[in-house]
């Protein structure tokens, strides 16, 4: 085995988040590598051929493709490590500031001896057990991402008559997809009273192919031998259970699941990392730091993002926590000030703040609502909103000005309505 | 000259028949499957357990109660000799108030079969033993000779064996009909042409009934298909019960187990839902069934995990025969024809010890001197399996091979290497279309949290390189993988 190289930062995950990070800790000095177990770095967006991406980082709106490749010219400038094909086997503790990574490579078994982990290894999609859809398991049902990853790079179709499962923007995305490849979508099917994807992609998914969209419904049953013949459709009550009487049945070939994305955590979870329910991420403090000191999270690990400017931003902000760590033996202490959930908010990151320096929140609501506020009463912030909604992350910079006012001993994010 | 045998049915009971019959000079033995992989009917979804014999009523079952002890007693040699994973941690029939004497009755049975060190445990003594059961429940009744098996693998690995031993395996084979000529059977015609035969045996479960009737034989013999539903979590549950759980049986309910499986999953289940005659072909799940189990669990259990942690449900048919008596039958009229016919639970369990039944039934019904080969090979190998070592083992694995440097299945840490070895196993034993459900159940790939949602297609692509056939054609369970190839324009210039 090839033994303790030695590293200030080790990066897990080659997509936009550990790209951004392995280039902000090679600015800021760190000895690091980036390590990616498929083939080639770039992750997810590499899939994505629609745009949508670099708005704000590039300032440029880019396919997923385009900006991997963008980022990646920008991480070749920087003269970045990195190894691909490298599968990260276990993570140990051995003292504060000295963690072992174990990654198999095709030429053995590394060993990474590193101060800090940044921990970017995006997330996974909820299958199709983690639905209430029961009936016959024929072939035929992929979730959003496979279905993407058979068209989008290796050109094949997966089907003719197409249903799909929730209306988040990758439900909406890959439904104008299929329609583009001259699949029949049959149906968007969501559960929930209003669309789960950004109102945009509802206009230019849907509404411009003709495609239904079914608010407050839910597939509860597949039809099929060797393959999906149907499905079975039901509306929701107020509750979201099924109502009996209301079922109906789409003929399909392929259901598609875009039921919602859940962060990669099992292997920080094994080295005793904290999880927050809501996020199902890791509780956080500004610099993206878990509960384990030196070990730093950012983009989808972090919490399911709908922009990868967002995500971008998380990398390098973990870089700049890692440079912090190993400047300091660790991040300096402080008085850790909790973020509270105010009224109307879902999830917020970070879970701490020290008031020491700008923060951004990432937050999402519990439910829509119109002409609202958004607030953190404990230093007097107001921001007005037309709308926010559930499928609309907000993202709030707290200057550290402001938040050197701050006299409580915790902040609270909320939404008021005007 | 040799017997010509044609076993119909690659499920655990035609499997471990040929593997019988492969120790034998006397036969010729061709073993017949009509899906693409061997263990895909009623041995593949099922409760994976290794019982000791203590249900059997001897006197309604007598042959259920012989086999299935025996059968026990068998899989611990089998297991080891085919590297099967296999584990004995005992099982635990939980009763509460007024359960008792019901309970009372399997200490009766288990002493009329012969069953050994099956008791009572109090209720003081079961909450140390298991933990995680209800502690209201008043006690249980202790079988230690119980096991938990993988039984996918132990049907692919009896087949390794079997083959490895002579018997020739031919899939995608469906029986049409059987020549019979002048009362002896000839052979059977198939979609892939006629066999000939001097002795057939139906093993064909589900279907069993269908085929003995062909032979002309048992003309009022039905199977019902009954159904099973099953739910299994996820590896990271914290409700890991050592023993086997089971609730004690009722007039009105069967019993529902809770255990973990030999990859470490809590499963439970199951329900026993009787379908109709013609219910063979699809085996859905159901909101009825799923909320069953939950509150049969609920019963077993002190507490459960949250449902969040559900990973996969299915459900398996079982061949249910008329008085759930099995049909192991060797025939004169048609000579050379032998039923081994609805063979319900425990089924599984007494699989090897049937073999050698139906052994004995052709020695003495057929007047055959049996020989035995010599170089006949008990052994088979497992595929070594990355997850199971160590890491500085997993590094000379890889200075040999940088195939097990190349992760595919991230939740089950499946390599390239075992992939490859899968794939080149499926060639081996005369597999025609390799599916990625088959690599799926011999390397553990797409078992786990993700369901496969990160594998699948890498599993397809390592499958489309070695068949050289493109990617869409490929198989997933049933069906290829996508419709066609959108860019095929593109690619051809």
């Amino acid at each position: 085995m090839e033994r303790y190289s030695k590293y200030d930062a080790v990066i897990i995950g080659g997509g936009p988040a550990g790209i951004a990070a392995a280039i902000r800790s090679k600015e800021l000095g760190l000895r690091s590598v980036l390590i990616e177990n498929r083939e080639i770095l770039g992750g997810i967006p590499l899939q994505c051929i629609h745009p949508g991406f670099g708005i704000q980082y590039f300032k440029e709106d880019l396919t997923g493709t385009e900006f991997i490749s963008k980022l990646l010219t920008k991480m070749r400038s920087a003269d970045v490590n990195y190894l691909t094909r490298a599968h990260v086997h276990s993570i140990e503790l051995h003292s504060h500031d000295e963690k072992i990574i174990n990654v198999i490579t095709p030429e053995g078994v590394k060993k990474l001896k590193t101060k800090t982990i940044i921990y970017a290894a995006g997330a996974r999609e909820r299958h199709i057990f983690e639905t209430n859809i029961v009936g016959d398991r024929p072939d035929g049902i992929y979730t959003a991402g496979e279905a993407q990853t058979l068209m989008d790079i290796y050109g094949i179709m997966p089907g003719r008559r197409i249903v799909i499962v929730g209306s988040g923007d990758v439900g909406l995305i890959m439904a104008r997809r299929f329609a583009l490849e001259g699949a029949e979508v049959k149906a968007v099917v969501e559960m929930m009273p209003y669309p789960g994807g950004l109102i945009r992609n509802v206009v230019q998914c849907l509404q411009d192919y003709d495609i239904p969209l079914y608010l407050n419904h839910v597939v509860i049953k597949v039809f099929g031998g060797r393959r999906v013949e149907k499905v079975v459709v039901s509306k929701v009550d107020e509750q979201l259970r099924p109502i009996e009487g209301t079922e109906f049945e789409l003929q399909c070939d392929t259901l598609i699941l875009a039921t919602g994305l859940v962060p990669n955590t099992d292997i920080l979870e094994k080295i005793g990392v904290i999880i927050d329910p809501t996020t199902k991420g890791p509780i956080v403090n500004e610099f993206l730091e878990t509960t384990v000191p030196g070990v730093f999270v950012a983009g989808n690990a972090l919490m399911i993002n709908d922009s990868v400017d967002n995500v971008v931003i998380q990398g390098e902000l973990a870089a700049e926590g890692a440079y912090v760590f190993v400047q300091n033996d660790g991040i300096p202490s402080t008085s850790w000030k909790p973020v509270m959930k105010g009224r109307n908010i879902r999830l917020v990151i970070p879970h701490y703040i020290s008031g020491a320096r700008d923060v951004v929140f990432y937050a999402r609501v519990q439910a829509p609502e119109r002409s609202v506020e958004i607030r953190v009463p404990e230093v007097d912030f107001k921001k007005k909103l037309l709308s926010v909604r559930p499928a609309e992350m907000i993202a709030l910079r707290l200057s550290k000005e402001l938040l050197a006012s701050l006299k409580s001993s915790k902040v609270t994010l909320e939404v008021r309505r005007l | 000259m040799k017997l010509r045998v044609v076993v119909i049915g690659a499920g655990i009971i035609g499997s471990c028949i040929a593997r019988v019959l492969s120790m034998y000079e006397n036969f010729s033995v061709t073993l017949i499957e009509r899906e693409f992989d061997v263990g895909w009917g009623s041995s593949k979804a099922n409760t994976s357990i290794i019982h000791p014999g203590h249900e059997e009523d001897p006197e309604r079952y007598p042959l259920r109660a012989k086999l299935c002890k025996e059968g026990n007693i068998l899989w611990r040699v089998w297991a080891r000799e085919l590297d099967v994973p296999v584990k004995w941690p005992g099982e635990l029939m939980i009763f509460f108030g007024g359960e008792e004497k019901r309970a009372r009755k399997y200490i009766d049975l288990a002493r009329r079969n012969g069953i050994p060190e099956v008791r009572i445990v109090p209720r003081e003594e079961l909450l140390k033993m298991e933990p995680t059961v209800n502690p209201n429940a008043e006690g249980a009744v202790y079988a230690p000779t119980t096991g938990v098996i993988d039984p996918f693998e132990t049907v692919i690995a009896v087949v390794e064996n079997a083959v490895d031993n002579g018997v020739k395996l031919i899939t995608e084979t469906e029986v049409r009909s059987i020549k019979i000529i002048e009362s002896e059977v000839k052979g059977v015609s198939t979609n892939n042409g006629f066999i000939d035969a001097d002795v057939i045996i139906n093993a064909a479960g589900i279907h069993s009934d269908e085929i003995s009737h062909m032979a002309g034989v048992e003309p009022d013999f039905k199977i019902r298909p009954r159904k099973g539903e099953y739910v299994l979590f996820d590896e990271d549950v914290k409700i890991k019960p050592t023993k086997v759980l089971h609730t004690t049986p009722t007039e009105k309910t069967k019993g529902v187990y809770g255990l973990i499986t030999i990859h470490g999953n809590l499963m439970i289940g199951p329900t026993a839902e009787d379908l109709s005659l013609d219910f063979k072909e699809r085996t859905p799940t159901s909101d009825k069934g799923l909320e069953y189990l939950w509150n049969r669990a609920k019963v077993l259990f002190k507490e459960l995990p949250p449902r969040s942690k559900v990973i996969r449900s299915f459900a398996g048919l079982r061949a249910e025969p008329p008085e759930g008596r099995w049909l192991i039958r060797a025939y004169t009229d048609p000579w050379g024809f032998i039923n081994v016919a609805g063979i319900r639970s425990p089924g599984f369990t007494a699989a090897p010890a049937i073999a050698y039944h139906v052994l004995n039934l052709i020695k003495m019904k057929y007047a055959v001197k049996l020989v035995r080969k010599s170089g006949w090979n008990p052994y088979r190998r497992s595929i070594v399996r990355l997850a199971d070592k160590p890491l500085h083992q997993i590094d000379s694995l890889i200075r040999e091979k940088p195939d097990y440097g190349e992760i595919i299945c991230y939740c089950k840490l499946v390599s390239k290497a075992e992939v490859l070895e899968a794939i080149e196993r499926m060639k081996k034993i005369g597999i025609k279309t390799i599916t990625v459900e088959s690599i799926k159940y011999r390397t553990r790939a797409g078992f786990s949290r993700c369901q496969g949602a990160f594998c699948r297609w890498r599993i397809a692509l390592l499958i489309s390189k070695y068949a050289q056939i493109p990617l869409h054609k490929v198989v997933v369970k049933k069906s290829p993988y996508g419709i066609g190839d959108v860019k095929v324009l593109l690619r051809s210039g």
